[in-house]
């Protein structure tokens, strides 16, 4: 028996002032995985909460599948909100064993077909022959499950999954396997799904799109790839941990913009069919920007086999670390002029055959196609 | 000799106050453990003030309020044609009053431990108020509701002071077990007053094992 996950889309905006203050909307197609990332206290459980209908936001609206949650004054309660909530610490009742933990959420299923839908949804996790089992007896890896069990079971036909830090309570080899799982799971399931996570990587594997957020402030809303490589400002930059964030000015260099960068000036491309990249060029020249790139976009130069692709945009500073990560070794460039270090990667190999360590000079290539603009802060 | 319609009437006295006072503890307990309103003190306060009055004194107020002329006295009196002092009803009322730190404490600190995740688990899984209280708040505070409900029977088994002042020593109508047992002393009938303060021993010994049972059976449920 396949049970038919399907549903439409959510759209979410909320305002508010207190407990915590929250301004932001986005929205969810069925099918799409939405994150919510941002630091601890930056209002993404919160949000969570408002769409759950176990908190009330001052302002905004929630609509689900063509029906209205939430509109400032009419709030649902979560018993007439079609959401299953995947909890932190999973939240599995301990009194009741897996089977009946899911089969109570499918209290709109007439009661004869509940143990049957139950153990399909539990057999759609991979977890079978534990229906008896009480939450103690199992481990948090199949708990989750459990818990991911219950909560689709309520969210299918026109509803929301939420997961809340899903992944947080178990060890790394578990959390790569439900990942995986969610994943695979992911393409079967066509109901919005919205994932708070702190976890960069999480997000980057599961996510449609991120939302991110900065005391309950939507700052950025776009595809992983996008919010990573393509942060809309400094404050998105620094809050996804990107490295090699700069300060530098538009300027002009025979007719096209470059960056002028700790007094030199750097060519910047616009790959074709690239409009977000695009929208760096529209930067004035004179106006002060700052500017991201990638490790991936740093290449170090060869002193014993220079190549011609090494008069792109070179810059030589001295290393002031080499840490190395197994095949690959972190280096940290101290660039005359600029206070702030870049830091990238390069084969450990390499590395260790040019004798390169700290103290030594190191040149490298910043690759035009891979350098950011965006308004200076 | 054992006074039988003592033991009986101690026994229905027991049964009833507990089993009314739980559904109370219930409705009591659940806002005092998780919502936090103004006078919230106070109410914790007035729940625990029994425990700290000397039972003399609690009875003498009671029997003043309960009285023909007192305010409670005088409305049963015209409701139900019944007097409240020196008469069973008096006895179940004022054994509610005394008893309710011994069942409001128990079931508060349950309900307290429940987490909130569970419950809002089970909104979110689409149960009502109610049926989470019976599905999942009511199994999981359940250690508590037992040993409010052991506490309140014993208790009740064994108050004096109170039960003497309202109820006075009516064979058949409110003489406990606890006063046939003074009552006896009184008469130098020793041997009488042995078996029956035996009685009673046995009766709370079997009540806290059975609470002990009870709830290691959930213990293990939950393992």
């Amino acid at each position: 028996m396949e049970t038919d996950v399907t549903g439409g889309a959510l759209e979410v905006e909320l305002r508010q002032q207190t407990p915590i203050p929250l301004d932001c909307a986005f929205d969810c197609a069925p099918g799409e995985l939405v994150a919510l990332v941002g630091p601890s206290g930056s209002g993404k459980t919160t949000v969570l909460r408002c769409i759950a209908g176990l908190h009330r936001a001052q302002q905004g609206a929630i609509r689900c599948n063509g029906a209205t949650w939430f509109d400032g004054q009419l709030s649902l309660p979560p018993q007439q909100r079609r959401v299953g909530f995947v909890f932190q610490n999973y939240s599995l009742l301990p009194h009741l064993s897996a089977l009946d933990n899911v089969m109570l959420a499918l209290g709109d299923v007439p009661p004869a077909e509940r143990a049957a839908t139950a153990r399909n949804w539990l057999a759609r996790v991979h977890l079978q022959g534990l229906d008896d089992r009480r939450p103690a007896q199992l481990s948090g890896g199949q708990q989750q499950r459990i818990a991911l069990a219950r909560a689709l079971a309520r969210a299918a036909g026109g509803g929301v999954l939420l997961m809340d830090e899903p992944f947080s309570a178990v060890d790394q080899v578990t959390r790569r396997k439900l990942r995986e799982e969610l994943a695979r799971l992911r393409q079967e399931l066509s109901i919005p799904i919205v994932l708070v996570t702190h976890d960069l990587d999480e997000a980057r594997q599961l996510a449609d799109r991120m939302v991110v957020l900065h005391r309950g402030q939507a700052l950025q809303t776009g595809t992983p790839e996008d919010v990573l490589l393509r942060p809309v400002s400094p404050a998105v930059a620094r809050l996804v941990g990107l490295s090699n964030l700069f300060a530098g000015t538009v300027g002009m260099d025979s007719g096209k913009p470059c960056l002028e960068w700790a007094g030199r000036r750097l060519a910047i491309a616009v790959p074709p069919g690239d409009t977000a990249a695009h929208d760096s060029c529209h930067h004035a020249p004179g106006s002060v920007v700052n500017w991201v790139i990638p490790p991936e976009g740093v290449l170090l130069h060869r002193p014993d086999r220079p190549s011609a692709g090494d008069a792109e945009n070179p810059v030589t500073g001295t290393i002031i670390e080499a840490l190395r990560m197994g095949s690959f070794t972190q280096l940290t460039l101290s660039i005359p002029g600029e206070p702030q270090p870049l830091v990238f990667q390069a084969s450990s190999h390499t590395i260790m055959r040019n004798d390169l360590g700290p103290g030594r000079a190191a040149s490298v290539t910043l690759l035009a196609g891979r350098i950011h603009l965006m308004p200076g802060d | 000799m054992m006074d039988w319609s003592a033991l009986t009437l101690s026994l229905q006295l027991a049964v009833m106050t507990t089993l009314l006072l739980l559904p109370l503890a219930v409705m009591l307990a659940r806002p005092l453990a998780w919502v936090n309103f103004p006078g919230k003190g106070l109410i914790d306060a007035l729940v625990t003030l029994p425990l700290l009055l000397p039972p003399t004194v609690l009875g003498f107020y009671l029997l003043g309020v309960f009285a023909p002329q007192g305010a409670l006295g005088q409305a049963w009196l015209t409701l139900t044609g019944r007097s409240l002092v020196f008469s069973f009803d008096g006895l179940l009322l004022a054994s509610l009053l005394v008893n309710i730190p011994f069942a409001v404490q128990p079931v508060q600190r349950a309900f307290e431990a429940i987490p909130r995740e569970a419950r809002e688990a089970a909104w979110c899984c689409g149960l009502s108020s109610w049926q989470t209280l019976w599905r999942v708040e009511l199994p999981l505070a359940w250690p508590g509701l037992a040993s409010a409900m052991v506490l309140t029977f014993v208790h009740t088994l064994g108050e004096f002071g109170v039960v003497l002042m309202v109820g006075g020593n009516l064979d058949g109508a409110t003489r406990t077990l606890s006063i046939a047992i003074y009552d006896r002393v009184q008469a130098f009938d020793d041997s009488a007053a042995a078996r029956m303060s035996l009685l009673l021993v046995l009766i709370a010994f079997v009540a806290v094992g059975s609470l002990h049972f009870l709830t290691r059976k959930v213990g293990r449920r939950g393992n």
